[in-house]
Parts: C-alpha cells; structure tokens; sequence
C-alpha cells in the first residue's frame, strides 16, 4: 500500500531538525523507516512531513568517552552496532543482540533509536538498554534532557518523548561483569526476552550488583527485583541456587499480557528458562574471567 | 500535499535521473515507471524478502524504502546480476539444485545471497540460514536452497585451492 502524500526535508544539523519538526503540523524525524513506513502505508499513522534525520553528522557514532561510557548515536543501524569493534570488546552481548533483530534487510537500514521510539513492547533492544541502565538524551526545542531506558516507554507504542525532541544518543556505563540476553519467538519479534548484567566486585567471584529485566510481556521491560536482591553480594557458586529459591515468587510478580505469543502462564515459565539460561552463561563467562 | 523531489541514482550501472514524489516506495518506481518487473511485491511488510533489491551493495525491502532515499546511491535489482541471455552462476546454482518450484520468491533470493557471498565468500550453513532466514519460500521447504548456496560456497573454496597451480 502506498503512504498519503507528505513532504521530505533533508536538514543537516540537530537543531535544524528540531526546528523543521516543530515549525507546523505533524512533522516526524525519519531515519530506516522500518517501523514508521509499515505504519504510514497502513495508514495507521498520519504525517504531513517526513525529517529525514540521515544527513546530520555524528548520530551514527560509536565510542567509549572518558567518563568510561559506551555511547550509541541514535541513528546506528542494527548491522552497525552488531559489527562494531567497540561493542564487540566491551558488550559482545549487545552486538550478539543487534546481529539477530528482525531479518538482514532490517538490520542494514532499521536504527536502534528508531527501534526504541517507536515503543513496540515486543522488541529486543529495550530489555538489554534497561538491564544496562541506559541513558537516552534527548535534544528538543527547549533544550536538552536525559531519561532512563526504564522510564522511556508511556505505554504500548508510547514513548515520553515529545513530538518534537529528538532521541541522539543512549548511554551506559562500560559493564563490569557478564551481560547476557535471551529470548523466544515465534515470527520476527520476541515472545519473552531476558536481559541480566551483573557488576562483579574487584575478585571477580562476587557479585556487587545485578539488573534483571524480562521484555515483551507488558508495555516496558520489568524488572525482577526479587532476583536483583538475592545475588546481590553473593559468590558467583551461589548464583543457582539462590536463584531457584526465589524464582517462584519473582515470577509472579510480572504483569504479563496474554496476547497471540501465549497464555500468562506459559510466558511467566518461559522467562523464568530463559533467565536461569541467562544465569549459566554469565556464571561460565565470569569462571572464564 | 504532493512534494516532489528530483533524484539522482545509479540502477544497475545506468544512471538515471527523474522527479518523484516524496511518498513514492522504491518498488514502485522500479517497477511501475522503471519497467523493471523481476522485482517482487509479496508481504509488503519487510518479512518475505521478496522484494529484495541491494542498496549500496545491502540487501533492503524495496516494498518498505522510499525512491527519495536511493538519491545519489547505487541500486542493483534482480535485472542487473542476471546477463544478457544467460544465468550467473548464483541463478545457474538454484536451478542445478532445484532451489525454486513457482519462482516468485527467488528474484529475492538470489539477490540475498549475492549479498552473502560478497561479505562471506565461504559461508558454513549457520550462516547461510542467518542470512536468508529473513526470505521466505513456501515450496521448497529450504534444504535445497540451503544446498545451492553451499555448492557456491564450495565451488569457491576449490576454485581457490586451484589457483596456485593454475598460476
């Protein structure tokens, strides 16, 4: 199907974009489209403008700043990310991630600020930004602000980002310890996914801290605070077991959504395969340090 | 509002230069004003790749692309891998192995694994079905494409072991 007619502006610099987005009407930034052309030839979507966010340098950069964080330009493809030397070294997990959205055609145009904005909730790259505790800047007319990965996503397609403000770049702290992601799926997007980054203290064998977030099963990435808890400031040996004492109980505090990915039921016990999958990696990864 | 654009590109080594408007998909222009038809429309949602053209040498959704975002970039569609009166060897592979029943899907395919092949010249079968497994075929069931794109892989592999002693 075709999209209603709209205009296409091509600015070069930030600002410029946030101007021509703001200036009348719906104007909408454009990078891949993946996600926002489905919508618009369905007609789901309305726009008179089109800001076509490709031609203004550095929003494809990738880099570990001096403040020893990993930064992502927001308008990085899928393939970018996953063949990224940075992201190799520092969050193979997160390249792993990237190599595996959705199909080849996807990952060479789709962006991973595209992915988060449009607030899909079965998606990849949300769950695994949220276990990292990401930061997503966003520039818009009134100046900039920075939000959470936990806090981006309003509700099902809803994100906190106004019209007019532009996602630029996600940030997080260089991990100090196994990040790991799994998932199920049925068709092109995940069912159920799980993401966990620990933080290992200086031995290696312990774990300071851990974030646990499960995807796809309500509007935004939840977290399991109830495993969080329990490996925090334990060995890594104890991982297991300390885990299966609490896993009932930390399950059953997700919200989940029955839709057509399954029951409540049979998604809560999914996640809690997949994390305990997510636990032996990481426990291997950390024995491996 | 109809805007329209002036663009400038290059679709299978030819250069071509013509005004669209902003909304028009890839797949349309090829197709509709290009003339050229090996193109496919089938999902019109990304998922079946058989509207597979390269853009800049990477396979993309041409059903899925807007024509404004080829300006000043190089488009190779099923047209311009297959030569005059013949069939490459990607083409001569599939129908060797009998990688194809009712067609519709392969002008994708063989488009995909052009792709392939250019960044991983001997891919294992892992990565063969990573690749196509965006490219959806529902006669033959894979294993055969599967084969094809191996046989490549292969023929490549001997070809190299033979060229010091050709040299």
């Amino acid at each position: 199907m075709l999209p209603s007619p709209f205009a296409f502006e091509r600015p070069s610099t930030i600002a410029g974009a946030v101007r021509a987005v703001g200036k009348s009407g719906d104007g909408m930034f454009y990078s891949g489209g993946t996600e926002l052309l489905l919508a618009l030839k369905l007609r789901v979507i309305h726009t008179d403008r089109l800001i076509d966010i490709k031609g203004i340098n550095g929003l494809d950069r990738i880099a570990l700043n001096d403040a020893n964080d990993i930064e992502l330009g927001a308008r990085c493809t899928h393939n970018k990310i996953a063949n990224d030397p940075v992201i190799r070294a520092h969050v193979p997990a997160l390249s792993s991630l990237c190599a595996n959205v959705a199909n080849i055609r996807i990952r060479s145009v789709g962006t991973i600020g595209g992915n988060l904005c449009f607030g899909e909730p079965h998606a990849d790259p949300l769950t695994m930004l949220a276990a990292l505790d990401a930061r997503l800047v966003l520039i818009g007319p009134s100046g900039t602000r920075v939000v959470h990965a936990d806090d981006f996503i309003r509700s099902e397609l809803e994100t906190v980002r106004e019209p007019d403000e532009l996602l630029t770049v996600i940030a997080f702290s260089r991990p100090t310890g196994p990040v790991t992601y799994r998932r199920f799926k049925h068709g092109e997007r995940p069912s159920v996914n799980v993401a966990m980054a620990w933080s290992l203290g200086p031995s290696g064998r312990t774990i300071r801290s851990a974030r646990v977030r499960v995807g796809a099963l309500g509007s935004r990435p939840q977290p399991l605070k109830a495993i969080e808890d329990v490996l925090q400031g334990i060995s890594v040996a104890e991982v297991r077991p300390a885990i299966e004492a609490v896993l009932p109980t930390a399950l059953g505090e997700l919200e989940v959504n029955e839709d057509r990915h399954g029951g409540a039921e049979y998604k809560r016990h999914l996640a809690g395969v997949l994390l305990l999958r997510n636990a032996d990696e990481a426990i291997a990864a950390a024995g491996s340090a | 509002m109809t805007h329209v654009l002036p663009i400038s590109f290059s679709l299978n080594g030819q250069a071509i230069a013509i005004d669209v408007p902003a909304h028009t998909l890839l797949i349309d222009l090829i197709r509709d004003r290009l003339g050229l038809k090996g193109t496919k429309r089938s999902c019109d949602m990304e998922v079946c790749g058989a509207c597979t053209v390269l853009l800049d040498g990477e396979p993309i959704s041409s059903c899925t692309t807007l024509a404004v975002d080829v300006d000043q970039r190089e488009v190779t569609t099923i047209e311009g891998v297959t030569p005059p009166g013949g069939l490459s060897r990607i083409q001569k592979a599939f129908v060797l192995h009998g990688g194809l029943q009712c067609g519709f899907c392969t002008p994708g395919f063989i488009m995909a694994v052009t792709a392939l092949l250019k960044a991983t010249p001997h891919p294992t079968d892992e990565e063969i079905r990573h690749y196509l497994h965006g490219n959806l075929c529902r006669c033959t069931g894979y294993a055969k494409i599967v084969e094809a794109v191996r046989s490549l892989a292969a023929e490549q592999v001997s070809e190299d072991a033979a060229e010091p002693v050709a040299r």
